[in-house]
């Protein structure tokens, strides 16, 4: 059974992938922290990181570029950071900012295109853009080749595949056949504006009013003079997502949704002929070996606790961990029937909620453990 | 104020993974076993409702799932068509439009589209007069809305829309829908949270955005998940002790114990937090010890919501 430490090694990035809720910031942090104690040089690129947990990183004042977190703060822990960690916030407004500075052909299309009311109110709605954000910041990065390692946690959406589409769903919006009709000069702009329109002009007309669709058509048209710079972006963004120096990791819980989904975005990243390094299962209930029945566990604990009460409610309590225990072994089971013979990766259910450096590196020592090393960990009660 | 329930339109919204399809069909439960005829719509291709009530895809359809109780997973494309359709009147012109090119460039490209025509077919599906032809009324419709992040410009589509087309039908109906939504006598929001530092806080920084940014009042926030006080301080000390003489089965029995009663005091600590974070009254949920949801324990859920 691989380990997390088999999936990052040779490789130069990590995208942490799931869908929303299932602890992806967390583990993204985990995960670069890990490596920079081990001397790589990292960077984190995040969503939205928990308040407290930016606060320990000292990340409040965070912008779009990514910034060192103080080594000395390890110190209190007893981890000494051999390498570096950086990390930042993701602004996606302000990196689509950039692409369309960095892009546009000349100052006048530029400011055309960010003085647009339609971008202004609506970029971040724009087909996949968020999504696309992020991995334009990561291949951003990437390029300058200034950290060892980069872990990129994907922004939060009900469905993973959201983030795989972007580049395509932006792709297919500056280049779709009808961008073309608005840089032809008798293309839909003069059409709009023009007499002896079409029937289908007439009705768009009569549906969305004339006022707005002019300003649609601006919009597209301001969008057309970047055409080549962003395609050829998007290919090559694209690209790094398939290279051999980039691993995903999927992020799920243990419940039974989660694990279909995790199943399911396996599958799909496979059938994309993306590289997966395998998956990441947080808050599971670990398994105890117990072969004695509630009533026998009760009386053990009547005799050892000196008071039935309480040793009743403590088997009851027992007998509700362990149902929730054996859902996660079987739901962890058939994940990883699925994904052999790549890495599951088991972090337990920890006792407290994970927003300070303690607690993150509690989970670091169960996510570059050995299966073995974990279940060692869970059963001498290091959660 | 009309309480939850006796509105027309309930928006459950809240972080990723806090519950809200859960708690948005435990709600559709509650209000339908007050007779209140009820439909719970789902958005961005959710099929939670389809999975609990053992249905196959229930898709862009009304379907009845239980006594009083509907459900639709709202798909926008449809939605669209169903819209011009209701704008153009006649079928063989919508149709004309829909294959044309212009048309269907557009439609892909335009931001925010699919999130406008989705609350569009929301505020349908709310009316006292159907649009739709044959449509029957429904007297609460409950939206399990996307998850934060994207939850807030969901919400924020109509009034973008609105104040871009200055003029003409668009910007008409996107000021409708935004009226609807931020009348608080017929459109109410409940936020899920969970008793967890990041839940709490989004919690909080989404109540401040709808009503400042949108003019939407959030009327309770639930807490899910929350688990019973099963141990006393002085239980744990008395676990504490045990803890170092026990071995075997009993041992994990004590940790498991004591894992729990510090959960739980984190739990309380979170609720207080919340509490104080945000304006609307808090209700808490029960953790439903159960290895996965099923309808009756959803309905007792649904008799802890209201």
């Amino acid at each position: 059974m691989a380990t997390i430490t088999d999936i990052v090694d040779g490789r130069g990035i990590c995208i942490c992938a799931g869908s929303g809720g299932v602890g992806k910031t967390t583990t993204s942090a985990a995960l670069a922290a890990g490596l920079a104690i081990r001397g790589k040089k990292v960077a984190v690129l995040t969503i939205d990181p928990a308040k407290r947990l930016a606060d320990s990183l000292g990340l409040e004042e965070l912008g779009n570029t990514p910034r060192r977190v103080d080594p000395t703060l390890f110190d209190p822990c007893g981890v000494e950071m051999t390498g570096e960690l950086w990390a930042m916030q993701l602004d996606s407004k302000a990196t689509f900012d950039e692409l369309v500075r960095k892009h546009a052909p000349d100052a006048e299309t530029r400011d055309r295109i960010l003085e647009n009311r339609i971008y202004r109110q609506l970029s971040n709605a724009l087909a996949g853009s968020q999504e696309y954000m992020a991995m334009e910041k990561l291949f951003e990065i990437h390029q300058e080749g200034r950290y060892d390692f980069l872990v990129l946690d994907t922004p939060p959406s009900r469905n993973a595949l959201d983030f795989l589409d972007a580049p395509k769903r932006l792709t297919q919006f500056i280049e779709g056949r009808g961008m073309q009709m608005f840089m032809k000069p008798t293309g839909f702009a003069t059409r709009v504006v023009g007499r002896g329109s079409s029937m289908a002009m007439s009705m768009l007309k009569r549906v969305t009013g004339l006022d707005l669709l002019s300003d649609l058509s601006e919009f597209f048209q301001a969008f057309s003079g970047m055409v080549d710079g962003f395609r050829e972006r998007a290919k090559r963004v694209s690209e790094l997502l398939g290279d051999p120096a980039t691993t995903f990791v999927v992020v799920c819980g243990p419940q039974g949704e989660p694990i279909e989904e995790a199943v399911y975005f396996h599958r799909k990243l496979v059938e994309a002929q993306l590289p997966v390094g395998g998956v990441i299962v947080n808050k599971v209930h670990y398994e105890t070996e117990a072969d004695l029945t509630s009533g026998e566990v009760q009386a053990d604990l009547s005799e050892l606790l000196g008071d039935d009460d309480l040793a009743e409610r403590v088997a009851r309590n027992f007998a509700d961990y362990q149902a929730l225990a054996e859902r996660d072994a079987r739901n962890v089971e058939h994940l990883q029937r699925e994904l052999q013979p790549k890495a599951v990766i088991r972090i337990p259910y920890l006792d407290e909620d994970v927003h300070d450096l303690e607690a993150l590196l509690k989970i670091d020592r169960y996510l570059f453990a050995s299966e073995e090393q974990r279940e060692e960990l869970a059963a001498s009660g290091a959660a | 104020m009309p309480e939850l329930l006796d509105k027309r339109l309930v928006f459950v919204t809240g972080k990723g993974g806090v519950g809200k399809s859960t708690i948005s069909i435990a709600l559709g439960l509650a209000a339908a076993a007050r007779g209140k005829r009820t439909i719970v719509c789902e958005v961005g291709g959710q099929e939670t409702a389809s999975r609990v009530f053992r249905r196959a895809e229930i898709g862009f359809h009304e379907v009845e799932v239980a006594e009083n109780l509907w459900a639709i997973s709202i798909d926008p494309d449809q939605s669209l068509r169903e819209y011009l359709l209701l704008q153009l009147k006649v079928r063989a012109m919508r149709d004309m439009l829909v294959r044309s090119r212009i048309f269907n460039y557009l439609a892909a490209a335009t931001p925010g589209l699919k999130e406008l025509v989705t609350i569009g077919k929301i505020w349908e599906l709310a009316q006292p007069n159907r649009r739709v032809k044959k449509a029957e009324e429904y007297d609460l419709v409950i939206v399990d809305a996307p998850a934060t992040g994207h939850g807030i410009g969901f919400l924020q589509t109509p009034r973008t829309f609105a104040n871009i087309a200055r003029v003409g039908p668009v910007h008409n109906q996107a000021t409708e829908l935004d009226r609807f939504i931020t009348d608080h006598d017929t459109t109410g929001v409940a936020i899920v949270s969970l008793p967890e530092e990041m839940p709490v806080n989004e919690s909080a920084s989404l109540e401040d955005s709808l009503r400042d940014e949108i003019g939407m009042a959030v009327d309770r926030v639930y807490m899910n998940a929350v688990y019973p006080e099963r141990f006393s301080t002085s239980d744990a000390e008395q676990l504490e002790d045990g803890l170092d003489r026990a071995d075997g089965a009993a041992r994990a029995a004590v940790r498991a114990a004591l894992s729990e009663h510090r959960r739980c005091r984190s739990q309380r600590e979170q609720l207080q937090r919340l509490k104080q974070a945000v304006a609307s009254p808090v209700k808490t949920l029960p953790f439903i010890f159960k290895p996965q949801l099923d309808v009756p324990s959803l309905e007792r859920l649904a008799g802890a919501l209201v």
